[in-house]
Parts: structure tokens; sequence; C-alpha cells
């Protein structure tokens, strides 16, 4: 399948700090890209030099195979995008910030522009300044996604919503998609990320430190395992792969890294199990420890901070 | 009102080193000019007919004020500075307060502010009490400079508390300002227009009807007669104005909702037919330019109301009639030549906020989202180039048919009424060039901008000072309002007024390419 954004080497420094370092990042068509990181890391910057808004200092990036700097408005006909922070123009209304920046996309589908104003439950003939944040970011995200378009970048797109147009939002998304469209997504909430994206890619300090399916991630974490057994185990300690373990008597209980779990089983079952509970990691666990463990491997690495 | 000590302090460290530009240029103002006059009227023959030049020539008095005590070294320093001065002192508290109240409010900062326990008034009362505090040790610091070049203490106090006085009004009528107007751009065009008012009833007032200088705090100032008869009584009339428009703001307050203006914002369309980065662009900037074009219309007006009026002044001074007429000058052609001069450096003010325009755009990530569409950098940027053009021209171009008007009106004089309109035309590569520093400023270091308010504050001081702090002639030279002809006094000579325009436009295209070149946001 043919890859709508292709990152190669990315970098981009501001002064002489180095917000993208090296990044990698490759969104096939057809899938809900997560675009995951700790505040500061690097996301929002990505997404600017993929709109052609920042100047890159040196590696490729395109997007349908097309530069994003010197082919920049080629590109912007075929996608809509909802930054972060949604700013409107406070004399505008609602109706007429959609209206132009669905025209300036390339043209509205009357029809979905009626029906997604009804989904979000948004009043469009309000004036901009009086919208609340988050009806800020229905007016953004009602633009973006009445557009008739290929690829939706959406940054944060709804840290504002409640969870009923959360509800709404991925709905969404999902219909998009279902009509082939491409979406990379940047933002914090798991829930969202674990049921809209087919892969996501983590970043650090303007790195990308993992990218891959969430299953594929789930593999690279530790699964927590718990047993009652017939007799105390042995020889579960020395097992390569096994943490955290807590022996009291018959119970045990330990952390396994995926390879080592069919041996940590293997001992349990030796011992004889009576009972035995094994949780998969949640989505919070997997983050953390990636948002975590690159600072505790390298202790030198730079705080960030997110002054502009 | 607990607190407000408290963020009074941290607002004076906020705002500390704009107040002491202000305080530089302010107390260099009066300085300077106290130094300047003594050396230059080194003799009384020297003051007097410095006198009888101002007294007979009414453009200098609707520039500068009334020709009171001129022939005295006080009075004539008094004359070169405080009409000037009440008008900076009215911007920088303009500046101040709604930079401290309206803008706060719009950005939702102040709200931060509300939750901690200080009183609801304190946040804007600091903001207020920054700017009260601050004319009045400026005025303090300028009456002291005064004296100290060995002028008449009190009246050179009386200098520096006029001056505070006018800061007090324009402080109380910006904050009112604030609270009637619903964004902070509003804000600044009411508090602005106040200024502007004041400034050109006293015009009038001072050439033609006396009554009107005494509606306004700049004519006050001039009432107060220092150095020629001083009158302490007449600073009781700003405080009272000031009391009163402070209390009229203090009861806005409590009549408002927090976040909105006096009148509350109406519904708009559910449906827009805006289609186009350039049909936005329009819509941005027409309220900037209706407002611009009625004021100065109006400023027109009250110029060309005038009449023929000036030449009366001269009726008993033969004397200076043939010296004029001698000289080639007709009284009438300069006067009139130099009102189009201020008219059109006060229309800098409106090209180079124009010019700062995409700037607000930016820094407010309305352009991050108009450039994810099909929006090109290019096209972007060359509407607003084509708004602050088509801008600057209806806005001189109002400027020039309301002193016709207001001549013909009063005289019934066309044909003279039209030879004072079109000229006003000529300055529009000049306005437009003020602009391109701004435009230049923009493609090449975005965050300093507004740097881009300079060559006004260059080009005013050398129109009103140039002549008397004896400027080199280079540094004249640099102001593209000294190259013009003084049409209808001088023939209209094209050369410059090329000249200028190619500068202009080699300002904005080269602001534009590194615009192109650089990154947004
Ligand atoms: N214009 C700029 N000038 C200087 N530094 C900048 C600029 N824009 C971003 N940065 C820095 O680059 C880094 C990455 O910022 P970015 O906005 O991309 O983070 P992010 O991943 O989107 O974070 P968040 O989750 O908080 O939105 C930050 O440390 C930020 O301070
Ligand atoms: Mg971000």
């Amino acid at each position: 399948m043919r890859d709508v954004i292709e990152i190669r080497g990315l970098v981009k420094t501001f002064g002489r700090f180095r917000a993208l370092d090296e990044l990698d990042l490759t969104v096939a068509q057809g899938e809900v890209h997560g675009f995951l990181g700790p505040n500061g890391a690097g996301k929002s910057t990505t997404i600017r030099v993929l709109l052609g808004l920042l100047r890159r200092d040196s590696g490729t990036a395109t997007v349908f195979g097309e530069d994003v700097w010197s082919e920049s408005v080629s590109i912007h006909r075929r996608l809509a995008y909802v930054p972060g922070d949604v700013s409107l123009w406070p004399n505008l209304s609602g109706g007429e910030v959609i209206d132009l920046l669905g025209q300036m996309r390339g043209g509205l589908r009357a029809d979905r522009r009626e029906e997604l104003l009804e989904a979000f439950e948004l009043d469009p003939r309000k004036k901009a300044r009086t919208y609340s944040k988050g009806n800020r970011q229905k007016v953004a995200l009602v633009a973006a996604l009445a557009a008739d378009v290929e690829l939706l970048i959406l940054d944060e797109p709804t840290s504002g919503l409640d969870p009923l147009m959360e509800a709404t939002f991925q709905r969404c998304v999902r219909e998009f998609c279902d009509r082939g469209g491409t979406v990379l997504l940047s933002s914090h909430i798991l829930g969202e990320v674990e049921e809209l994206c087919d892969r996501v890619s983590i970043i650090r300090t303007g790195r990308i430190v993992e990218t891959g399916t969430l299953a594929e991630l789930r593999h690279l974490t530790r699964t927590s395992v718990r047993a009652e057994l017939a007799a105390p185990a042995a020889g579960l300690g020395e097992l390569a792969g096994v943490h955290d373990l807590i022996a009291e008597g018959r119970r045990v209980s330990f952390s396994a890294e995926t390879d080592a779990l069919d041996a940590a089983i293997g001992q349990l079952s030796e011992a004889g199990i009576r009972t035995l509970t094994s949780q998969p990691p949640t989505l919070e666990e997997l983050f953390l420890r990636h948002y975590g463990d690159i600072l505790e491997d390298e202790p030198g690495a730079p705080t960030q901070d997110d002054g502009r | 009102m607990t607190g407000t000590l408290r963020l009074l302090r941290s607002a004076l460290r906020r705002d500390r080193w704009m107040l002491l530009w202000w305080a530089v240029g302010l107390i260099a103002l009066y300085w300077l000019t106290a130094v300047s006059v003594a050396g230059i009227y080194d003799t009384q023959q020297a003051l007097d007919e410095a006198a009888a030049a101002i007294e007979s020539n009414p453009s200098y008095v609707a520039l500068s004020g009334p020709a009171q005590g001129v022939d005295t070294l006080g009075g004539q320093v008094a004359w070169n500075c405080q009409v000037f001065g009440g008008v900076v002192i009215g911007l920088m508290t303009m500046f101040l307060v709604i930079r401290h109240t309206r803008a706060e409010e719009e950005t939702g900062r102040d709200e931060l502010l509300r939750a901690t326990p200080v009183g609801r008034l304190a946040p804007a009362a600091s903001g207020v009490l920054v700017s009260l505090l601050a004319s009045l040790v400026i005025g303090l610091l300028c009456g002291l400079s005064v004296m100290a070049t060995g002028l008449a203490p009190e009246d050179s106090l009386a200098m520096g508390l006029g001056l505070a006085g006018c800061g007090f009004v324009f402080t109380a009528s910006a904050w009112t300002a604030a609270q009637v107007a619903s964004t902070s751009r509003a804000a600044y065009g009411l508090a602005g227009a106040a200024v502007g008012l004041a400034y050109g009833l006293r015009a009038i007032g001072d050439v033609n009807a006396a009554w009107l200088s005494w509606l306004s705090p700049i004519g006050w100032y001039s009432a107060l007669q220092a150095f020629a008869g001083l009158r302490w009584w007449v600073l009781g009339l700003s405080l009272a104005a000031s009391a009163v428009s402070m209390a009229l703001a203090a009861w806005l307050i409590t009549r408002r909702d927090y976040g909105a203006g006096l009148v509350s914002a109406r519904p708009g369309p559910a449906a827009g037919r805006m289609g186009s980065a350039a049909a936005l662009t329009a819509r941005l900037h027409r309220p900037t330019v209706l407002g611009w074009m009625a004021g100065m219309f109006l400023g027109g007006i009250a110029y060309g109301a005038i009449g023929d009026s000036p030449g009366e002044m001269l009726g008993d001074n033969e004397q200076m009639t043939e010296m004029l007429a001698a000289g080639g000058v007709d009284l009438l052609d300069g006067f009139y030549g130099t009102a189009l001069v201020m008219l059109s450096v006060i229309a800098c003010g409106y090209a180079v906020g124009s010019a700062l325009r995409p700037r607000h755009e930016e820094e407010s990530t309305h352009a991050e989202l108009l450039m994810s569409t099909r929006a090109t950098r290019v096209g972007w940027l060359l509407g607003h180039v084509a708004a602050t053009l088509i801008g600057s021209l209806l806005v001189l171009a109002s400027a020039g048919a309301g002193l016709g008007l207001g001549y013909w009106l009063v005289t019934g004089d066309g044909a003279y009424a039209w030879g004072i309109t079109w000229p006003v035309l000529q300055y529009v590569p000049a306005v437009l060039a003020l602009s391109g520093v701004t435009r230049l400023l923009y493609g090449v270091l975005p965050r300093w901008c507004a740097l881009g308010w300079l060559p006004v504050v260059y080009v005013a001081v050398v129109l009103f000072f140039g002549e008397m702090l004896d400027l080199p002639d280079w540094s004249r030279w640099l102001s593209p309002f000294e190259h013009l002809a003084l049409v209808p006094a001088a023939d209209l000579d094209p050369t410059p007024i090329l000249i200028i325009g190619a500068v202009a436009l080699a300002l904005s295209v080269v602001g534009q390419a590194a615009f192109r070149r650089r990154d947004v946001g």
C-alpha cells in the first residue's frame, strides 16, 4: 500500500534547540495513525513541518509523494487540518468560519455539513468570540470533516470535548476512514487512540522511539501474572525476563516479558497451578513505560520545557 | 480592591521597559526643547521675531497651540512641547490602560488572576494606577528637566503637572473605552479617537473659536498658561474630568458582563459567503479602514472649516503680510499645505497598524489554519498588502475630501476647495513607504515587527520639531515628507513622489519575499 506521509531523518531546530532530531514516520493509505508523546516532544512541530508552515533543516518529508515545502499548496488541496489550540476570528460566526475554510479546501458537502452540525450539537450562528473552548474545536472539526479530502491531520482535536462528543468524533473519523481516508491523529487520550488507531508512533525529544500496531507494542511490554500453586515454585527467580517476583508461600506474582512468558508458565505448571490470572499490559502502562523509560536510561537527557 | 498593591508591583515590573521608553522620550522632548530654545533665541530680538512669526501664522497655531508668552524663553518652550506632549502621553496611557484591562480580559489571563484572592476591580485598578503613577512621575520629571535649564520653577512645575493632568484624563477615557468596547482592537480605536478628538478640538479652537479649546484636555494644558500668566486652577478641570470619567468606567464595570462589552454580541449568519483568503482579509480590514476614514474625514472638515480666516489674523499686521508676500508664500496656501502634511503623517498611523495586521493573524494562529488550506503564503500576504494600499488611499482621500468640503462649506469657493483636496494623493507613496518598513520587518524579523512604529514617531518629530531642534539635514532627509512639495503653496513635483513610490515598493517586495522563506507562527 502506498504511503501517504513519509518522513525520513527530519531535523528542525529553533535557534540552538533541536525540536526534531532525525525523525522518521510513515503513514500508510487508509490507516488511522496515532501520534503520541509527552508534552513538548515535537508532535505539533512535526505537523507544522508537514503543513509547510515550518522550514526543515534537513531530511525529507513528503505527503502524497510531494515535497511538503515546495508543493505545499497542491498537498493542501487534498487535506484538512485541525489545530490543537483553535483560535477563530472573533467577529465571524461559526457558520461563516466553517464555510470559509470549506471553500478554501475546495468545497464542502452541504449535506454532510448539516449532519455534522447536528451530530456535534453546534449552533453555527454564534460569534466565534462567544464560543466555549470545546465549541471552537467543534467548529474546526466540522469544517475539516465536511470537506472533501483524502487526509485529515488532527492535532489533539478532542482535548476540549465532552465524552458524548468524543464518541461522536470517533464515529465521524471511522466514517471518514470507511470512505478510504487517511488520518494522522496526535492525542493524549489513550482510550481514543485505542479505539481508533491502526498503528501508533511514539515520539520523545524529537525522535520516534516506537512505532507499530498496538498489538506489536504490547508485545514489547510485560504481562503481569498472579498464581496460587500446589507447591512453592522453584527456579522462577533465575529465569531471564521475569521481574518483580514476589513469592509468599504458595502464592506468587511477577511480571514477565513476552518472550519469557512461556518458560515462566512452564515453571508454574510444574509446581501445579490452582488459580491463575494474567493481565496484558494496559495502554497506560505501555505509555508510561515509553514516556518514562528513556529518562531512566539516559540520566542526562534534556528536560523539556514548553515555552515557545 | 484587595491585592491591588501586589498587582501594581507586578504590573510595574512587567511594564518597566515600556515605561522607561515613554519616559525617556517625553523627558528628552521637554529637556531638549528647553536647551535648544535657549540656544537658538539668544537675544530678545530673536524671540520677538519668532513670536511675530508664530502669531501671524495660523498653521503654527493649529499645529502647536495658541501663541501666548512666545516672546519669552519659557513661553517658547511651553509652546513647542505642550500640545505634542499631551498627545504623546495620551497614547502612552492608552496603551498602558487597555493592555491591562480589555486585552487581559480578552485573552483570559485576567481570569487566572481573578480566581486568586484579589478584589474584583483589583486587576483593572492596578493597570489604571500604573498609568496614573506613570503620568505623574513623568510629568514631574519633565517639569524638573525644564526647571534644570534655569527657567522659572513654578511655571516649569506647572508645565510638568499639566502634562500629568493630560495623562490623568486620557487614562480615564481609555479605561472607559475599555468598558464600552468588547475587543482590545476596538478599545484602542475608541481611546485613540479620544486623543485625536482632543487634539483636533483645540486646533480649531486655538485658531478660530476659543470655546472649543475648553472642551479638550490638551486645550486645558495650554490654558494653564505656563510662562504666560500661570493659572493653577485650570489643573482642577483635568482632575475633575478624570475623576468623573473614572467613576463612569467603574460604574460600567458593574453594569456589564465579564468578558463582554457594553453591547452584548449578537448572533451572526448560520452560513457564510466568504470563500477565499482575499474575502476574509477584506472583511478583517474593513472596520479599521472605515473608522480611520471617518476620523480623517472629520479631522479634514475641522481644518477646512477654518476657511480663509487664517488670513484675517494678519489683518492688523501689515509688515508681516508684506514679508510673507515677498517670500512668495501665500499664507492660506501654506496653512492648507501644512494641514495636508499633518493629516498624512497621522495617516501613517493607519498604514503601519494595517501592515501589522498579518502579524496579529499569525500570532493568534489564524494564519496557520488558513495556510493549511489552498491559500498560498504569497497570495495571503499580498491580500493584506492590497488592503493596506487601498486603505491608505481611502484614508488619505477622506482626509482631503473632508478638508475641501469643510473649506467649501464655509467659504463657498469650490475652485480653491478642490485645490486643497487633490494634493493629498501625492502623499500616498510616502505613507506606504512607512508601512513598507513594517512589511520588511514582518518578513525578516517578525518578532520585532512593532518597531515599525519608530519611523512614524521619527517622521512626526521631524515635522513638529525639525526646525526648532535644528536637526541636521541628513536626518531630515530620511523623512519622505521632507522631499515633497508643499502643494498648494508650491507646485507639484512628481520626481520625489516617484522615487518614494519606488522605495515603498522595494521595501514591500523584499519583506514579502522574505516571508515566503521563513517559518510561520
Ligand atoms: N517557534 C518555536 N520556537 C522555539 N521553540 C519552539 C517553537 N515551537 C516549538 N518549540 C519547542 O519545540 C518543542 C516541541 O514542541 P511541540 O509543540 O512540537 O510539542 P508537542 O509534542 O506538540 O507538545 P504538546 O503535547 O504539549 O502539544 C518544545 O520544547 C517547544 O518548546
Ligand atoms: Mg502540540
